[in-house]
């Protein structure tokens, strides 16, 4: 797929594809294209070039509603619940608008909502209102709206963003317990313990295009995506001292 | 530590960030009177909020920042640039439809002194190439001469400390390699300067001390020369 934004190709020609149950991760620098990516395949943006298949069937140019209601749910950087709402509410909003499974009328939906709200920990906090959570919690908000329309393919996009170590190691444990649930994810992160600790692919995105991928433990010492990260000079003297090292 | 004179500027258990959450965890740092700092880590790590809490851009939520002795940690942006703090910003952030003259003059927007012209002179100087285009449009200037301008704009405010954020950004190596003399030169001459990097070893040779950030804190910190051959730069920056 290529999306264009005046001159610039913020993705450029990017090709790959992901199976049922797998969990990966998108990285790569500021500005590589990480987050346009995530808004061709949830149809905030056209597509310029390329295509997006889901199931074998095109869904380039398709509404965002739509795609969601397929069943490829995602989040945003920026959070915004509704605020007037409590906890629950709002991931019965997933509920009540998702994916064709999910939509069955309120009661349904607040079933739901708990069954989400539970799954990553926010249960407790249910009948609290939205202004009440914590930052990392207004997160696992964010997650519980969206995989509360029942997704195939959750896109989460920099939730660990903001969170310090401990509280990411319990977002890694809800990304988990929902992908235990038979959820396939995208995830897109600068933390590169949260790719290490649950992807078992990445793929590294600079400048829009794809630079490299495959396991986090492979692609994050290739020569390339060093460069991308810490710089030519650096890359290069890594590169001396492994040909100083060579035959020996 | 404890013969030696206050430094210039003391950061202790500083936490900032914005309203989706912070972004800095009790960062430790201090920056003695003309040292040059190098500031490092991957995107996200929290480089530029650092930037934006020391020039009183980002509030700090707890902790404190001491500059000269002073308590500087609530004074406001435009106290911090008369205290002798200044900030180029990432991308330069020049009025490209003013020209290069006003552009620099605007750094010395608060002072009232006589000295201005003597400064201007001082930065044309350090830029000698900027001389003959103080009349041009800054937005029609190639990406290192507004880079010259941007950093000669900081230090028309006269400032103690000189932050740079991302200097080489965009810019050919040749180009980099004269900045970075050009700021060693503005160092040497007495202004402390911290360079935020992402070009790890642009910042760590011209270094004379590194602080390593990865999400939020000081994982690493030391002599430039040590911290460049640490394994933890490059585990900061990619988790291994």
């Amino acid at each position: 797929m290529t999306k264009r934004f005046g001159g610039v190709a913020a993705v450029d020609s990017v090709s790959f594809e992901v199976a049922g149950g797998e969990i990966i991760g998108i990285i790569g620098p500021n500005g590589a294209g990480k987050t346009t990516l995530l808004n061709c395949i949830s149809g905030v943006y056209r597509l310029d070039g390329g295509d997006i298949r889901w199931e074998g069937g095109s869904i380039a140019g398709m509404a965002p509603y739509r795609i969601a209601r397929l069943g490829i749910g995602r989040t945003f950087q920026i959070v915004r619940p509704f605020g007037s709402m409590t906890v629950r509410e709002n991931a019965a909003i997933g509920a009540l608008f998702g994916s064709e499974a999910a939509r069955s009328g309120p009661k349904e939906a607040f079933k739901q909502a708990d069954g989400v709200l539970e799954l990553v920990g926010l249960a407790a906090k249910a009948s609290l209102p939205v202004s009440a959570l914590t930052i990392p919690d207004r997160k696992r908000l964010e997650v519980a709206r969206a995989v509360a329309t029942r997704p195939h393919v959750l896109l989460l996009d920099e939730v660990m963003a903001g969170l310090n170590n401990v509280e990411i190691d319990q977002a890694l444990d809800m990304v988990r317990a929902v992908h235990a649930t038979g959820v396939t994810v995208l995830l897109i992160e600068h933390v590169m313990r949260v790719i290490i600790g649950v992807c078992r692919r990445a793929i590294v995105l600079e400048s829009g295009r794809v630079l490299a991928q495959g396991e986090p433990e492979v692609v994050l010492r290739d020569e390339r995506v060093i460069q991308a990260y810490l710089g030519e000079r650096y890359a290069k003297r890594l590169r001396h001292e492994r040909d100083q090292e060579g035959p020996y | 530590m404890n013969a030696s004179p206050r430094p210039l500027l003391e950061v202790r258990g500083l936490t900032a960030g914005f309203d989706a959450g912070p972004v800095l965890f009790g960062i430790d740092l201090e920056v003695a009177h003309a040292e040059l700092i190098a500031l490092v880590g991957a995107n996200g790590a929290g480089k530029s909020t650092l930037l934006g809490a020391l020039s009183g851009l980002i509030r700090a939520t707890s902790g404190t920042i001491t500059l000269a002795g002073e308590d500087v940690t609530r004074a406001r942006p435009e106290s911090l640039v008369r205290k002798g703090i200044a900030h180029v910003p990432q991308g330069r952030r020049l009025f490209g439809t003013m020209s290069v003259e006003k552009n620099l003059l605007l750094g010395a927007y608060l002072r009232r002194d006589r000295e201005v012209r003597d400064d201007m002179k001082r930065v044309l100087g350090h830029f000698p190439a900027l001389a003959d285009k103080l009349s041009r449009d800054a937005g029609t200037l190639s990406g290192g001469e507004q880079q010259m301008v941007a950093i000669g704009r900081g230090l028309m405010a006269r400032p103690k400390l000189l932050m740079i954020d991302e200097l080489s950004l965009g810019l050919a190596p040749n180009v980099v390699d004269h900045l970075i003399e050009v700021v060693q030169q503005i160092n040497r001459e007495g202004t402390a300067l911290i360079l935020v990097e992402q070009d790890v070893l642009v910042a760590l040779d011209a270094a004379s001390r590194a602080y390593v950030l990865e999400n939020g804190r000081v994982v690493l910190s030391g002599a430039a020369a040590e911290v460049k051959e640490d394994p933890g730069v490059r585990k900061a920056y990619l988790g291994l």
